[in-house]
């Protein structure tokens, strides 16, 4: 586990459940802080996947923000009110143009 | 060691035909270059796809259709042969048409197939965006669609999973695979042929030259004539989405591990297999302009591959009046015609002929049309 | 937009660069993913401060980067490259562009894959991953934590973790005991990079008086539902499993060669750092005349190598583009010349001291992490025709997922050449593509409106 002593004054949503956060974190770390590994569910198999490279490599943190699926939590810093879900395999694409 | 056939060129057409050859109990040798050759065969839609072929040339749309035909068939074969799917479907193709002029435009060709002898390759109609609509329950379409051709006895395929059943298959009937070898020369000896590469020489009594754009190298050596020239083509793919794109469209296709396939472009005489902003942008703009949604795709790959291309688009069949036993192949439709050339075609090769249904597919039309 | 010299990528070679461009009167824009410079070594670096006198060396270089009037996009991620010199990068959802005379790559490396059966368990991350969680987001192991493999970054995360006031619950030294006396005979030449050495042998005496403790094991597999729970080992002649519920595994870095490979840059295959590389001249220029490459992705060498190399690209090019003549500029490379030779008299030792571990992988175990395909189905690939990685690709699937081979490529190329009993360099590596890292449609789409 990967911890810390001060969490922050950020919150963001992870699957609608609260979880806080620092100035300049990266919403892949501030998950990692929250004892949250999993990200991910992949579109090939289903299974669980989370944080690895944590640089931008791995492509395999990728969950949905504010909206949006396949956005690299490691690459994308947290804002307060943020909200971000679990990527369930294969991401849909929104009806209408 | 004396092979019955010697197939020069391991992509989709020289794979098709050793395995042709192969499990019909011919010894068969199948000489391939390396992992970096020109490979056309990667750089395919994998559409089976008739719609506009043989305009002009009324034996490439009969022969078209009978390839057509024998695919669902060769399609089950080649699953249970290889114990995996290779994502065939027989749900036809789609060709949209962004503004009336397209749509125009397409109309006026499907015209021109009917009333050519023999009609067109397989039935084909003019949709409009309604009907266009209903097919496409989980796509919005965009505005500019305004309806579409549609042929629905079309199929499309995975061709790299083809092209690894094709290997697989030819493996198990016994065939020889050469890898890493570059032909140089085939020479004829006694009844047979000497085919000399940098790695080796073989002895077989037929050999068949289907290396496409390396084709005009090899073919003068044993009276054969098949011009062709590079034509690139690029391709772009997408992240894996749920599926919403169940009907292949000609230029847009969802295939079932849920990635879309965007494509192709056609450049002629480029022969370096790099990609260019500007056409990877106007072919995502196209995507985009007949289903909005894919604006928020995002694109994973593109890559570009080389295919060989003769004068008139149609295939060039041949065997050679000084050298008999000596056959040329090519064409640009490697996929579609994949079922035809693991059948017909080689079941006639190793009968020391050629389909009548190609009789008009010889080299010699273009002498015809010089001017 | 134009500028006489584009350098993508903003760690230690990237901003000596820019540095040394702009001294001699170059236009300069550099562009980096990241929010600040610093590339990995030096992350976040201008926000944490300096702790020590690297770090005071290093914020004082990012200092004269800030000040030497180069032009930074930050967030900014390069997607292509057209061979013209024409560099697109995504930034804020949009992409954008600028011509370069000269190009420079400085683009670092990427952790070598340990492919572990169960390494793609959540809960198993890389030694870099939680130094970068550690930089940036002050985060500290704790729990059941455990490091596994071999390298200096072990000692120096393990060392700057427990300094922070993390946990370990062991690390596991898979290095292979027979590399050992092989290394010994480039000691003496390492002997210059003395306080490196020295360093070394510090950090482990550190590790140890912590209480940490430090396993001799092999055979190292994750295990969990869901989420890592344990690892298994073996050590001291037998099997051990222990709770685990955090994993971090390291064997090395080696260059990044997305946007080379995708240039069809020419490559070479570095037998002893066991990595492809592209091939560059004494100024850092690849097969390509306007495109360069320097820092780690031209060869590993660390971060002080780095600085070097990004100041002898630069004036290679400065002096490529007329600023200054051929003396001038061989008169000033001299002293960085001499200075990348001192840093990099250390790197024979480590290279053989920690040559990577061996991929003894079970059939089962996953090689490409995006696309989930196992070292069997590459093996089966191998066996009826696969020749090379892009064959490989083509039949498996293996590198076509976004990472574009960045997590399978090297292990692949690896069991490849196993396979078909040739030597790695004869099997011919995948080639990557365009788009670097993936961008939307749209956002390729409205380039057609300046296209």
């Amino acid at each position: 586990m990967l911890t810390r002593p001060d969490d922050g004054k950020l919150t963001f949503t992870y699957d609608g459940r609260a979880v806080r956060a620092r100035t300049g974190d990266s919403i892949a770390a501030a998950l990692l802080a929250a004892g949250i590994q999993v990200t991910r569910a992949t579109p090939v198999s289903g299974a669980s996947r989370g944080p690895y490279c944590m640089m931008g490599a791995c492509f395999e943190c990728l969950a949905v923000v504010d909206g949006r699926p396949s956005v690299q939590t490691c690459m994308t810093e947290v804002r307060d009110g943020m909200r971000v879900e679990r990527q369930d395999g294969a991401r849909g694409l929104a009806v209408g143009a | 060691m004396s092979y019955d056939v010697a197939v020069i060129g391991g992509g989709m057409v020289g794979t098709a035909i050793a395995y042709g050859c192969a499990t019909r109990g011919a010894r068969t040798v199948l000489l391939d270059q390396g992992d970096l050759s020109l490979r056309a065969a990667r750089a395919n839609a994998g559409l089976i796809y008739s719609q506009g072929k043989g305009e002009g040339l009324p034996a490439y749309a009969a022969w078209t259709r009978r390839s057509i035909d024998l695919w669902p068939d060769f399609a089950a074969m080649m699953e249970a042969a290889s114990g995996r799917s290779i994502g065939f479907r027989q749900r036809g193709v789609i060709a949209y048409c962004l503004g009336h002029a397209e749509l125009e435009t397409r109309r006026a060709l499907l015209h021109r197939m009917h009333n050519q002898s023999g009609g067109p390759a397989a039935p084909v109609h003019v949709i409009d965006r309604r009907e266009l609509e209903a097919m496409l329950p989980d796509a919005t379409l965009g505005p500019r669609v305004v309806g579409a051709t549609y042929s629905p006895r079309d199929c499309d395929v995975n061709a790299l999973p083809l092209l690894r059943a094709l290997y697989a298959g030819f493996l198990q009937a016994e065939g020889v695979h050469l890898p890493e070898c570059t032909v140089g020369r085939i020479a004829p000896v006694g009844t047979g042929f000497a085919i000399t590469s940098d790695r080796d020489t073989v002895h077989a009594g037929k050999v068949v030259v289907a290396c496409g754009l390396g084709i005009p190298a090899l073919a003068p050596g044993v009276g054969l004539r098949a011009p062709v020239r590079p034509v690139r083509g690029q391709m772009i793919v997408t992240e894996r989405l749920t599926p919403f794109l169940p009907i292949p469209g000609s230029g847009v296709r969802q295939i079932h591990e849920g990635v879309v396939q965007i494509g192709t472009t056609t450049e002629e005489g480029l022969t370096t297999p790099a990609t260019t902003v500007g056409d990877l942008a106007r072919m995502a703009a196209r995507a985009v302009k007949v289903i909005p949604a894919l604006a928020q795709a995002r694109l994973v790959r593109s890559w570009a591959g080389i295919r060989p291309m003769t004068p008139d688009g149609c295939p060039i069949y041949q065997q050679s009046p000084e050298h008999p036993g000596a056959f040329v192949a090519v064409c640009h439709s490697g996929v579609t015609l994949c079922a035809a050339h693991t059948g017909p075609l080689a079941e006639a090769i190793l009968a020391g002929t050629l389909p009548a249904d190609v009789s008009d597919l010889h080299p010699d039309r273009f002498d015809a049309h010089a001017t | 937009m134009n500028a006489d010299l584009i350098i993508v990528g903003g760690g230690p070679a990237g901003v000596s660069a820019a540095i040394e461009a702009r001294a001699r009167g170059l236009s300069v824009l550099l562009l980096d993913e990241n929010a600040a410079p610093g590339g990995r070594i030096w992350q976040a670096l201008e926000v944490r401060g300096a702790k020590d006198a690297d770090d005071a060396a290093a914020l004082d270089l990012l200092k004269a980067f800030r000040a030497c009037g180069a032009a930074a996009h930050w967030g900014a991620t390069v997607w292509t490259i057209e061979p013209d010199g024409v560099v697109y990068w995504s930034e804020a959802g949009a992409s954008h562009s600028a011509r370069g005379a000269k190009v420079l790559l400085a683009t670092g490396t990427t952790e070598r894959p340990v492919p572990i059966p169960g390494w793609t368990l959540p809960g198993v991350m890389t030694v870099g991953a939680a130094q970068i969680a550690l930089k940036t987001g002050e985060l500290v192991p704790a729990g059941q934590s455990w490091i596994a493999g071999q390298g200096p970054l072990v000692l120096l995360y393990a060392v700057q973790a427990l300094r922070a006031g993390g946990r370990l619950a062991g690390i596991l030294d898979l290095s292979d005991p027979a590399a050992r006396w092989p290394a010994l005979k480039h000691l003496p030449r390492a002997l210059s990079a003395f306080r490196d050495l020295w360093k070394g042998v510090a950090w482990q005496r550190e590790i140890a008086r912590a209480g940490v403790p430090w396993i001799r094991a092999s055979d190292l597999r994750a295990v969990g539902e869901g989420a890592l729970r344990e690892i298994a080992f073996r050590a001291g002649g037998e099997t051990r499993c222990e709770p685990a519920d955090l994993l971090l595994l390291h064997d090395g870095v080696i260059p990044s060669v997305q946007i080379t490979r995708a240039l069809f840059l020419e490559h070479e295959w570095s037998a002893s750092q066991r990595s492809w590389r592209s091939v560059t001249d004494a100024w850092g220029v690849s097969s390509v005349p306007n495109i360069l490459v320097a820092g780690d992705g031209a060869g590993i060498g660390g971060a002080l190598a780095a600085t070097c190399a990004g100041r002898i690209a630069a004036l290679g090019a400065v002096c490529a583009l007329g600023k200054i003549d051929v003396a001038t500029r061989d008169t000033a490379a001299a002293p960085w010349r001499a200075a990348q030779a001192r840093y990099n008299a250390v790197r024979p030792l480590l290279d053989t001291l920690y040559r990577p571990l061996p991929k003894q992988l079970d059939d089962a175990t996953l090689v490409c992490r995006c696309e989930e395909v196992t070292a069997g189905q590459l093996r089966t690939a191998a066996r009826i025709g696969a020749l090379g990685m892009n064959q490989l690709k083509a039949f498996t699937r293996c590198g076509m997922g976004p990472c574009q081979g960045r997590m399978c490529g090297a292990t692949a190329i690896e069991v490849m050449a196993l396979a078909r009993g040739v030597p790695v360099e004869q099997i011919e590596p995948l080639r990557t593509r365009f788009p670097t890292k993936p961008i939307t449609l749209g956002e390729i789409a409205a380039l057609t409106e300046d296209a």
